[in-house]
């Protein structure tokens, strides 16, 4: 570490992906190999660069105090420097650990999920996903996978993705954090609409943009405001400084009677209801399923959705401004409390009804989410930051496996040539045998995600919420979570079972088979930290195994804070509740949904619901309702009143009105000015001249007499003037 | 002694004369000799003056101001002849109205 210190390497570390973005646009695209082994090798740096500086990090006694990281003047703005900079305080740290292994697995995945090495298909397009090849080998055809057409672009926009991840971690500013946060707004739409020819994947990536942008507007203001405030963007020199937080606080905002502080965190945190898709800006979410499954992984675990939940636990200091443990919430608190309790609950309760794979991952996704943003509305700072680093690694399990499921499936399908939704649970069945290492991890991260006790690490997060929020007396988010958490384990539970337990219930998924190691090997890594991620932040006062934790975690994130992170009291309700509803939610779920013998028969829910299986199967209706309030007048206005009345009436009449008086007024010009004036005086003075040289020319006879005549002529009557006057004056 | 007056009235009308041929003479030849009937008109009225002027004092600048012109009409008359020999080769006339060359 001579060459290199630490703090230059904080500002190297995002680099690789985006060099590998950048040769593999510019040179590589032609070669798939190059392409996926530049992505790799960038990937690769990056995740060096970013355990070295997590292992340095973690030893360094009050990193909170004193970062890893410099700063530079970057744009001179009169007086002063918009400043840019980067740092490694234990939250970035924690980040950068999780960021550089889920986006290291999801890079070697996609290799195997793009079915590298496998011949082209013949009808495959790009924009389309691969249709599967025909091979024939001693004497007979057979269906295979074939490999993505566009399968360079692909890693060429997954690497700039992680590199906006990466700026984003090690910001020490929201200016490069603004960056990086719509460098991967645009990654997700590009990645989500990947497969373009697509009409639905089109649809999801304009909605995934467009909705995550009405987030980032208010975050822009947010950022405005702040700046305008305290005239920095740095992290550190607005939260660190005292006189400017309290001046923060104590200075009332002119809207609704918020402090500034409340008001800068709640636009802030609103960029964040847009990006980690909390209720009312989740759907597009589960839309993001069009893409890839790699991409899926991408934006649900491993980046965007953490980044969003990143920011707001960044802008704790500022959204519990004036709030000590113990005394009433503040009201942005009581907003991002109630916000994430009630998405936790809410997107749970889709996510039982839903069918794809995918889309059960995805909502599950919005659930957690949610548990993350109600953890710190109630104050649970460092249990917020624990569950957004544990559910990176099971969420992205998850999607990873959910990924080879599919893969497996798409595999039979082919084998089989049989026609079904590859991605619809109901389809599937008994794969358990047919993909073990798949089933294996994905049980690992299903539990985890369920809070299964003691072994995983979703329990040890998710129980940390739990009791933070039992312990704050806020016994409402407790129950909404808990509740919550019952739904969990339910989901997972009926996940599990339909897709890997019971009898294949489709030739496809008789016919599936297991994945090469490139895309299992990923899983595996994955299903370790889905287990033991958990064990650095077991609790010092949990009954008997607390003994032989250190608490690592709560201390090493509670040092960002300015007061001591809560120590509370480890009362045994909420940890019986989290057993509770994880075990009796995993066995409800089981004894549900084994009894599933085909693919065309009703979901057992559905008998107990009845019609609000319907709801819950159809998300609420919220897409509709969204489509009927706010698109279809939209597009109303957009064609008549924007289109039809503004732009062709008023705006062209306008212009057209312009053009004729122009053209009127020209055309009086050339009649009255142009044509008499400038036309008539150069004709005239060409018609007098020729005139005159026509009467002059007959002088000019070249009679010598005639000149001589008109000489003396002249000189006569010259003589008579001169005598005239000489004799008259 | 004679009077001045009846020098410039000879030098008057030897004027007139000589203009009035240059003027009317068709032939070339004549309006050239109007000129330097012209000119000896022009040289009349130099002597004239100068007698009447300046007298016997053995001042004589009025007769070489008129030996001079002689010379000049001389030259003038041997290029006016040369030319008009020169047309009549080349026109076969010497009417002046009809060497019209120049004409605009």
């Amino acid at each position: 570490m001579n060459l290199l210190s630490l703090p230059l390497l904080v500002w190297l570390l995002p680099l690789p992906p985006l060099a590998a973005f950048a040769l593999i646009v510019l040179f590589l695209n032609r070669s798939k190999r190059a392409s996926h082994w530049t992505a790799l090798a960038g990937a690769g740096l990056s995740f060096i660069g970013a355990m070295v500086l997590f292992f340095k990090a973690v030893r360094i006694p009050e990193l909170a105090g004193n970062p890893i990281g410099s700063t530079i003047n970057w744009l001179p703005t009169g007086a002063t420097w918009l400043k840019i900079g980067t740092v490694v305080d234990p939250l970035t740290a924690i980040m950068l650990f999780f960021v550089a292994w889920t986006v290291l697995m999801i890079f070697i995945y996609s290799i195997g999920y793009h079915n590298y090495g496998q011949p082209a298909g013949k009808n495959d397009v790009p924009g389309l996903p691969p249709h599967g090849a025909e091979i024939s080998d001693h004497g007979h055809s057979r269906h295979v996978p074939s490999v993505e057409p566009m399968y360079s672009r692909f890693f060429a926009l997954i690497s700039l993705f992680a590199f906006a991840m990466y700026l984003l971690v090690v910001s020490d500013n929201l200016l490069t954090l603004y960056i990086g946060w719509e460098i991967m707004g645009l990654c997700s739409y590009l990645l989500i609409g990947f497969w373009y020819a697509k009409d639905s994947a089109r649809k999801a990536a304009v909605k995934a943009f467009i909705t995550t942008r009405i987030g980032d507007v208010f975050m822009l203001l947010g950022i405005a405001a702040l700046y305008s405030f305290t005239g920095t963007l740095n992290f550190r020199e607005v939260f660190g400084n005292p006189a400017t937080m309290q001046a923060l606080t104590e200075t009332l905002s002119p809207v609704f009677g918020l402090s500034w502080a409340g008001l800068i965190g709640l636009l802030i945190f609103i960029g964040t209801i847009g990006k980690s898709a909390q209720f009312p800006l989740h759907v597009w979410l589960p839309d993001a399923m069009e893409g890839p499954t790699p991409v899926s992984a991408m934006i649900h675990a491993a980046t965007m959705v953490s980044a969003g939940v990143y920011l707001s636990i960044r802008f704790f200091p500022l959204i519990s401004a004036g709030w000590h443990p113990g005394e009433a919430l503040t009201p942005v608190m009581t907003i991002l409390a109630v916000i994430g309790a009630f998405t936790a609950l809410f997107a749970a309760t889709i996510a039982v009804a839903q069918n794809d794979v995918k889309r059960v991952l995805a909502y599950s996704t919005i659930s957690q989410l949610g548990y993350m943003i109600a953890a710190l509305g109630i104050g649970a700072y460092a249990a917020a930051a624990f569950h957004l680093f544990t559910h990176a690694f099971f969420k992205a399990l998850l999607f990873l496996g959910s990924g080879s499921v599919i893969h497996g499936m798409e595999h039979g399908s082919l084998h089989s040539s049989e026609h079904v939704d590859v991605q619809d649970m109901r389809n599937m069945g008994g794969l358990a045998r047919k993909m073990p290492i798949t089933f294996w991890t994905f049980v690992a991260g299903a539990l985890a995600l369920s809070g299964f006790p003691l072994v995983t690490a979703g329990f040890w997060s998710k129980d940390e919420i739990l009791s933070g929020a039992f312990n704050s007396a806020n016994l409402a988010v407790f129950i909404t979570l808990a509740v919550a958490a019952l739904l969990t384990a339910v989901y997972s539970a009926r996940q599990i079972t339909l897709v890997f337990l019971g009898k294949p219930r489709t030739a496809s998924a008789e016919n599936a088979g297991e994945n090469k190691p490139v895309m299992t090997l990923p899983l595996v890594v994955l299903g370790f930290f889905a287990i033991a991620a958990g064990w650095i932040g077991i609790p010092h006062n949990f009954p008997i195994i607390g003994k032989l934790s250190t608490g690592w975690l709560q201390e090493f994130l509670g040092s960002m804070l300015q007061f001591e992170a809560e120590v509370e009291g480890h009362s045994s309700i909420p940890l019986m509740t989290s057993l509770v509803v994880s075990l009796g939610g995993l066995l409800i779920g089981w004894l549900l949904y084994r009894s599933v013998k085909k693919a065309d028969q009703p979901d057992p829910l559905q008998w107990g619901l009845g019609p609000v299986f319907g709801l819950l199967r159809n998300k609420y209706w919220i897409d509709e309702f969204y489509q009927l309030v706010f698109i279809k007048p939209a597009l109303w206005f957009a064609e008549n009143v924007s289109y039809l009345f503004l732009d062709k009436k008023l705006i062209d009449g306008v212009i057209h009105a312009i053009g004729k008086a122009g053209l009127w007024f020209g055309s009086v010009l050339r009649n009255a000015f142009d044509l008499p004036v400038i036309n008539g005086a150069g004709d005239g003075l060409a018609k007098g001249t020729k005139t005159s040289g026509r009467l002059f020319n007959r002088l000019q006879n070249g009679k010598i007499q005639h000149y001589m005549g008109l000489a003396v002529l002249f000189l006569v009557i010259t003589g008579i003037i001169v005598i005239y006057y000489a004799v008259a004056f | 002694m004679i009077p001045l007056s009846w020098y410039l009235i000879l030098s008057g009308l030897l004027f007139l004369i000589g203009l009035l041929a240059v003027l009317i003479r068709r032939n070339a030849i004549g309006i050239l000799m109007g000129v330097e009937l012209i000119l000896n008109a022009a040289n009349i009225n130099l002597l004239a003056f100068w007698r009447y002027l300046y007298g016997y004092n053995g001042d004589l600048r009025g007769q070489v101001f008129v030996i001079v012109i002689f010379v000049v009409a001389a030259a003038e008359a041997a290029v006016g002849l040369a030319m008009i020999i020169s047309a009549y080769r080349r026109k076969n006339t010497i009417v002046a109205n009809d060497i019209d060359l120049l004409k605009g």
